[in-house]
């Protein structure tokens, strides 16, 4: 356990935690430019590694940043950031449900709801970007996305299917095909 | 009410939900099974999870345990969402830790990386059909996908600078209607 490292997780995360908008997704790209670009806690590679187990396992995706606080101070770490990015805005919400249902309907609330709606369209793809840039694979990693993406919009797939699919594409291909 | 009904319910959802979407799940146990919450009380408490800050299957256990059995639901519904599911992905960070540099493993990983960036995109693609609909929100858009996605700088002031003006435009929009 190291303790200035802790309040890193600390002053990083919960910050970042009031712009989680719109879901976890939205702070995907900033998780890595902290951990990988900026911190240097992880590689590329790693955060690309832990996004996939993240994606793989049961429950919220942002558990990518409770994986990333574990591989960095173990257990400790796990639990610090995971309180860190969570338990703030969920207090928030507490705090203020009451007064946003007494005034369910108001122009306000639709503007933030509707203004809000550009900000995490943009940090998704944001995300997007981000993943796609630290992901190794080259060309192959492409065409894996894009037809996972097909196969998302036109077939229905279940999402642990693709997951495997991706997987057992990537494993047979590496075998036996190695770019030079 | 039993506290226990309520950390069981959002327990068995984090440990059985894969690959986003857990509104969905929620929606199937909580209106339709359990008939917790009626359909025009479920999404408008989802409407609000989504717009405050913070992951919206976290609020939506927060506010619905919190409607179920106050206070203490709130952090029966904040525990069970958040740490059944993160003791499995612990195990499997271990798992990791220990198998991470076996090739194939990595591999496999990368492929699953690959076709979880399809979840995403179309997550991403969806929210921009339905967020572009004006000349600022379209703006908004690819300023926050250039400059974070792409260029690589910093979230929160990018978002602390656009997400006022965003909300101011819309705010003016709705009160023109």
């Amino acid at each position: 356990m190291n303790e200035s490292l802790l309040w890193t997780f600390v002053r990083i995360f919960v910050p970042l935690s009031f712009v989680t908008i719109g879901g976890g997704a939205s702070i995907i790209a900033e998780v890595k430019r902290q951990s990988v670009d900026v911190n240097h806690w992880i590689t590329a590679s790693q955060f690309v590694d832990l996004f996939a187990v993240s994606r793989a396992a049961p429950g919220p995706g942002s558990l990518l940043v409770s994986l990333i606080g574990f591989q960095v101070d173990g257990v400790a770490g796990a639990l610090v950031v995971t309180l860190a990015l969570f338990a703030p805005p969920s207090i928030v919400l507490y705090g203020v449900a009451h007064v946003w249902r007494r005034h369910r309907g108001a122009t306000w609330q639709h503007a933030i709801e509707r203004g809000l709606q550009p900000i995490a369209a943009g940090l998704v793809l944001a995300a997007v970007a981000a993943i796609l840039r630290s992901i190794e694979g080259g060309i192959m990693a492409w065409l894996v996305a894009a037809g996972a993406l097909v196969a998302l919009r036109t077939l229905r797939v279940n999402p642990l299917v693709l997951l495997a699919a991706g997987a057992t594409i990537f494993v047979i291909v590496e075998a036996y095909w190695t770019p030079t | 009410m039993r506290l226990v009904e309520i950390f069981e319910a959002f327990a068995t959802i984090g440990l059985t939900s894969f690959g986003g979407g857990i509104s969905g799940w929620m929606y199937r146990a909580f209106v339709e099974r359990r008939k917790w919450l009626t359909e025009e009380e479920f999404l408008s408490s989802l409407a609000m999870c989504q717009t405050l800050p913070g992951l919206n299957v976290v609020n939506m256990a927060v506010w619905i345990g919190f409607r179920m059995r106050g206070t203490l639901g709130a952090l029966a519904g904040f525990v069970a969402i958040i740490f059944p599911p993160l003791v499995v992905v612990l195990i499997l960070g271990a798992l990791y830790g220990r198998w991470g540099h076996v090739v194939v493993v990595h591999h496999a990983l990368v492929g699953i990386a690959a076709a979880a960036i399809a979840l995403n995109l179309n997550l991403g693609l969806q929210a921009t059909v339905v967020a572009a609909r004006n000349v600022i929100a379209i703006v908004v858009l690819v300023a926050l996908f250039v400059g974070i996605g792409i260029m690589q700088l910093p979230m929160l002031p990018f978002v602390l600078v656009l997400a006022p003006i965003s909300v101011a435009a819309a705010f003016l929009e709705e009160r023109k209607l």
